[in-house]
């Protein structure tokens, strides 16, 4: 620690308010970790409760009531409190100053009122919990305005979500524009914050549909306005193109973030540069372009027209491009590296793998004829699945490992942290696997009750819950047991900005804003050498 | 306050404003049939414009402000012509 920074920024302050009036985007980056965290479990657990009932047909420990319920909440609290904020708000926070050399955010104290949205946003779902909506976390009408349980609480609770996330997505973008040291050219940006930037830009522009979206529901259940009532001349099936106007991008807001992460982790444990910057940086801005022309895929059955059925289905393959770009790119990347198999890129290799198979089968879910087929059985669920937990989460596990040092100044135990990683990948694929064959024979998913010749599947797939269970409670002991000792500044010989201050940061980042003279990835070089 | 007219320019575009607003209320007598919303929504639109160049700076800004400016105006489109399409184009059975 450099004597113009005597304390590092968990140290400067103790204390509930030096933490709750903190602008620090570092602490504010903390704090989100801690709440996604809390929010993260208590889905787990509804989610779990969901997959003990499946053990037997009819009822096995709750009712059909009850089960609704804690679909719905398992849904909508992973949703929208756990990963659409999670990984861009926690690490977005943490890194990105630190990644483009930049003391703070450019708004910190705006940066502090997004925090107090998301926990005001959060305690508008936790006080919805006294009387649970049971509509599923899509909020679809015409059940969404007739049915007897608390809906506009909770929807309530995403519009004020929503805010938080905006203005998130505004921070960052200027952020990155104004704030970027000198020599940190938009061709030497971290891919994370390339990725930060797309999620950004998904954040401000689709956000306010989803909120206006809401809000109509909200109106139409207190006032029967008759947006989407037929016998008033509106469209149910017009709640879900708003809905999914924002919901589809919303998909690349979870994921781009883990993207982003992916990238910084494999050239550090390949020991080679990032094959494909460009590609990478690009593709990410791609993504979040093209993410806003496929909203209709998932409305295949929903009674939409076949003319604009075909258009999306037309479009949907288009954004697989730039997504099988970064795949490509993370592979050629580790061609011949010298890869080491840390705690992170193990988490990172698991990525690719179970993202592929995630992003592949959505394929077949893009494909008319299939989808009708395949339109609300478990294969989705899988797919979906595939996507968000082998894709985002485990990205965002892949962070947790990866910068854990940068962020406690301290160093886990990789053996133990291993043994977690191989439970949770074995009990994810228990988990989900089955289901794509469940989806393929005709298993329709949120349902209670199911025939008894799927019995088998569901029982593997509860089973499956339980390893992963293992394997978290695992994870979360070794993290919040760190080893004795301080950890060295740069454990991993990183060339990213963030990793050439002492671990943890002092508060104010750096001295003197530093003055970027290389590439960021230049792994295995001459230049790394001579360093 | 740098390069936007000063007080002057702002004072015309309220004055400007103001009249818009009248003839919104004054135009809502007359029945035009099926441009009723088409042209209530055309005068919304200049209000809206007027103030985004003047009152939000948007005439003095450079390219990529105006690249942010513009692009929800696209995405806006987007989700009303998709929307229509699917809606003229079903076939009820």
């Amino acid at each position: 620690m450099s004597e113009a920074q005597e304390s590092n920024y968990l140290e400067n302050g103790h204390g509930f308010k030096s933490w709750f009036y903190t602008v620090d985007h570092k602490r504010i980056g903390v704090m989100y970790l801690w709440a996604i965290g809390v929010f993260f479990v208590l889905a787990a657990i509804a989610s779990f409760l969901v997959r003990a009932e499946h053990l037997t047909p009819g009822q096995t420990i709750v009712s059909a009531d009850t089960y609704n319920v804690l679909f719905t909440l398992h849904g909508a609290m992973m949703v929208f409190l756990f990963i659409v904020p999670g990984v861009a708000a926690s690490f977005g926070n943490f890194l990105i100053p630190l990644m483009i050399g930049a003391k703070d955010v450019i708004f910190p104290k705006l940066n502090l009122y997004s925090f107090w949205l998301y926990l005001a946003g959060a305690a508008i779902f936790l006080i919805a919990l006294a009387a649970p909506a049971d509509t599923g976390w899509t909020f679809y009408t015409p059940y969404s305005i007739e049915t007897g349980a608390n809906v506009i609480l909770i929807t309530f609770g995403v519009f004020v979500l929503g805010f938080s996330s905006i203005l998130t997505g505004i921070n960052f973008i200027v952020t990155m524009h104004k704030l970027r040291a000198p020599g940190m050219t938009w061709d030497r940006l971290p891919l994370f914050c390339w990725a930060a930037y797309a999620t950004s830009l998904l954040q401000v522009l689709a956000t306010p549909v989803v909120g206006i979206t809401l809000l109509l529901l909200i109106g139409e259940r207190y006032f029967g306005l008759g947006f989407f009532d037929p016998a008033k001349g509106g469209d149910p099936v017009m709640f879900q193109h708003f809905f999914w106007f924002y919901s589809h991008p919303a998909v690349y807001i979870m994921i781009l973030p883990a993207m982003g992460i992916i990238s910084e982790i494999m050239p550090v444990f390949s020991r080679k540069p990032i094959f494909g910057y460009k590609a990478i940086a690009y593709s990410s801005l791609a993504i979040a372009l093209i993410s806003f022309l496929v909203w209709g895929h998932h409305m295949f059955v929903s009674g939409q027209s076949k003319l604009i059925n075909i258009i999306f289905s037309v479009i949907t393959y288009a954004v697989a491009v730039p997504t099988a770009i970064k795949v490509f790119n993370w592979l050629w990347t580790m061609y011949k590296g010298s890869i080491e198999l840390s705690t992170a890129m193990l988490y990172s290799l698991a990525f690719i793998f179970l993202f592929t198979i995630g992003g592949l089968t959505g394929l077949f879910l893009g494909a008319l004829a299939a989808d009708v087929h395949l339109h609300d059985t478990y294969f989705v669920v899988a797919h979906m699945h595939y996507v968000m937990i082998g894709g985002t989460v485990f990205g965002f596990f892949a962070a947790l490992h990866f910068w854990y040092p940068k962020m406690w100044g301290r160093m886990f135990d990789e053996f133990k942290a291993k043994i977690a990683f191989v439970l949770i990948f074995i009990g994810f694929n228990v988990v989900f696997f089955p289901q794509f064959i469940m989806g393929t024979l005709g298993m329709p998913r949120r349902y209670f009750n199911y025939a008894p010749e799927f019995q088998t599947f569901h029982q593997i797939s509860t089973y499956g819950t339980w390893i992963i269970g293992v394997g978290f409670i695992l994870m979360l002991w070794v993290l919040m047991r760190p080893l004795p000792g301080k950890a060295e500044g740069n454990p991993y010989d990183s060339l990213s900005l963030e990793w050439s201050m002492d671990s943890p940061p002092g508060t104010f980042n750096f001295d003197e804003i530093p003055t970027v003279t290389e590439p960021v990835y230049n792994y295995g070089t001459k230049i790394e050498a001579e360093e | 306050m740098d390069n936007n007219g000063g007080y002057k320019s702002l004072i015309n575009i309220w004055l400007l404003l103001m009249f818009l607003t009248f003839i919104t209320v004054w135009i809502a007598q007359f029945d035009f049939g099926a441009l009723n919303v088409p042209i209530a929504l055309l005068i919304a639109s200049l209000k809206a414009s007027v103030v985004a160049l003047y009152f939000m700076h948007l005439k003095y800004e450079d390219g990529m402000t105006w690249i942010f400016a513009t692009y929800p105006i696209f995405l806006l489109f987007l989700l009303i012509g998709f929307t229509v399409v699917d809606m003229f184009s079903r076939v009820i059975n």
